[in-house]
């Protein structure tokens, strides 16, 4: 087990297994509100779900919808089960913001420095806790 | 650092001002605190991208400050919403989609909003002067304010549009100040053939290629030629913002904050210098169409909204020629462009070659395809970019000449010869 400190953007405690890219993904356009699934057929993660995964990814690209695709992604329950990110970016936390305004709902959005992102790896047991720790279970493989 | 608050937004942040503006203080303050603001500031109007439907929770938003009596403080226009309100029945619009369509236009409109409607807001008189601090949403409507008008703001996202809106605030942060805005990789288009360089379709590949290979930097162009048009930063933009992140370029000698290479940079010294290729472009180019050959459905242009001056180009372009009975031709605008065009010259000839013009709203936000539409060609790189995925077609890119010619004879046409 490793554990990590990051930057909460949203805070909240949740675990998950890992789902990772190092590719930047617009939710709009990207992931399918509906169904959870990525559907930007030019991205690695193309056809994979990201509902209750720990969606680690760089940062946001692309379209300022973002937010509308989270918050309809938290209200349905196909959203991701937290999300990590390499850097602070307050397009991918957006979504998660108004969620816990609107729906009383928390989806915790957090920023890793570049090393420790760079350790997970897709099927990591990913913990978040809202004081920031983040807590990493390699896969077995 | 912590946020410091003005006496003001702790009023609307504590709720003396009203629930609307509490929870629009809130949410500002939880992206101010996201950005690392030290504070907040004003702005002089917003750009909203928000009054979109994408499910139940974009109503929800929408009538929960509605209902509140939510009113804007500042000026503020409408992006592309859900549906072209006067035509939708005219398209693919299901009743029941309409119903939430036309809900979510008049909660917005009802808090004071601008009924605009459209991605290009700096093509319907809605442009903000250099330096002027201002609250956009929209990814292309970001670029082009922040790029070639010299306004300033930040990569803003839907709601937290409404909330700057509500409040007349945005976090001191990021594109607002001067020192952030600084060039910080250098693309040189030296080596590119003149006549490229002069091609509209150079641009939506260009802003594609940028966006891929800018990541997080402010990207600088040296070499673009002189006499660029609107147009075409705009096509260059809204590609760069979709494939990438970019929400400020700047170009030595066109846009604003670069009158010089030194100026772009403020100074300082470029953290990289790539040399762009023909090569290399012609890659890029290719892989923004998934499809390469064969019968096309329809058409689309406008992305974003078409300009009159592009509406002159297509009138030029579709005059003594018709079209593929096979093939539809929609052009996406505002409703300020389309009553101008409607009203213009080369209207007859276009309404002759069948163009369709739907204003207010956007085929990737409003569903116009038909069932049995399987492949849609396109002269812009973000509706390349996205129509895979958002449209679940197949897509074509090529230059609104392509575009014509494919649509005269029902099948994917271009012409290479620029790009070889």
């Amino acid at each position: 087990m490793e554990l990590m400190t990051g930057t909460p953007m949203v805070e909240g405690n949740a675990s998950g297994s890992a789902l990772v890219t190092r590719e930047p993904l617009s939710f709009w356009g990207g992931l399918d509100p509906a169904s959870g699934e990525i559907i930007d057929r030019r991205h690695e993660l193309s056809g994979q779900k990201v509902t209750g995964q720990v969606l680690v990814l760089p940062y946001s690209r692309g379209s300022t919808t973002a937010s509308t695709v989270l918050l309809e992604t938290i209200r349905v329950g196909t959203a991701p089960a937290a999300i990590v990110a390499s850097c602070v970016d307050p397009m991918l936390a957006l979504g998660a913001v108004v969620a816990s305004e609107l729906y009383d709902r928390v989806v915790p959005v957090i920023a890793l420095n570049e090393m420790d992102f760079q350790r997970l790896r897709t099927g990591d047991r990913v913990t978040i806790r809202s004081d920031g720790t983040v807590e990493r279970v390699a896969a077995e493989n | 650092m912590a946020l410091k608050l003005s006496r003001v937004d702790r009023e609307m942040l504590e709720g003396k001002r009203g629930e609307a503006t509490r929870m629009a203080m809130s949410i500002l303050v939880k992206t101010a605190e996201i950005e690392g603001a030290e504070e907040l500031m004003d702005i002089t109007r917003v750009h909203i991208d928000g009054a979109v439907y994408l499910g139940e929770s974009s109503l929800d938003f929408a009538e929960t400050f509605a209902r509140l009596g939510a009113r804007v403080v500042v000026p503020t226009s409408l992006n592309a919403g859900p549906m072209d309100e006067e035509g939708w029945r005219n398209l693919s619009v299901s009743e029941e989609f309409a119903e939430k369509g036309l809900r979510i236009m008049r909660a917005y409109v009802g808090m004071g909003c601008l009924p605009t409607w459209t991605c290009a807001p700096y093509q319907s008189g809605i442009r903000p002067a250099r330096g002027e601090q201002v609250g956009w949403s929209e990814s292309n409507a970001i670029v082009f304010a922040n790029s070639v008008l010299g306004a300033r703001t930040n990569r803003y996202g839907d709601y937290v549009d409404l909330c700057m809106a509500l409040t007349g605030r945005a976090p001191r942060s990021g594109l607002h100040l001067s020192e952030n805005r600084r060039g910080q990789i250098l693309f040189r288009l030296t080596a590119l053939p003149a006549a490229l360089l002069q091609d509209d379709s150079f641009y939506p590949v260009l802003g594609f290629y940028l966006g891929k290979t800018a990541g997080q930097r402010i990207p600088v162009l040296d070499g673009l030629p002189t006499g660029v048009t609107e147009d075409q930063l705009k096509a260059l933009g809204a590609a760069a913002a979709s494939s990438g992140r970019v929400a400020l370029f700047h170009a030595v000698g066109t846009t604003p904050e670069a009158p010089t290479l030194e100026a772009a940079f403020q100074g300082q010294q470029p953290e990289d210098v790539v040399q762009v290729d023909l090569t290399t472009l012609r890659e890029y180019r290719r892989q923004m169409s998934t499809c390469s050959q064969g019968d096309i459905d329809v058409v689309v242009l406008g992305c974003p909204h078409f300009s009159k001056e592009e509406f002159t180009k297509l009138g030029r372009l579709v005059k003594g020629r018709d079209r593929h009975p096979g093939t539809r031709l929609v052009v996406m605008s505002s409703r300020s462009v389309r009553d101008a065009v409607k009203a213009s010259l080369f209207w007859p000839e276009l309404e002759r070659f069948g163009v369709k013009v739907v204003a207010d709203a956007c085929i990737l936000l409003s569903p116009m395809l038909r069932a049995e539409d399987r492949v849609v060609m396109t002269s812009s790189g973000k509706c390349a970019y996205y129509g895979p995925g958002v449209l679940k077609r197949r897509v074509a890119f090529g230059s609104l000449e392509d575009c014509v010619e494919s649509a005269v004879l029902g099948q994917v046409c271009k012409e290479e010869s620029l790009w070889n």
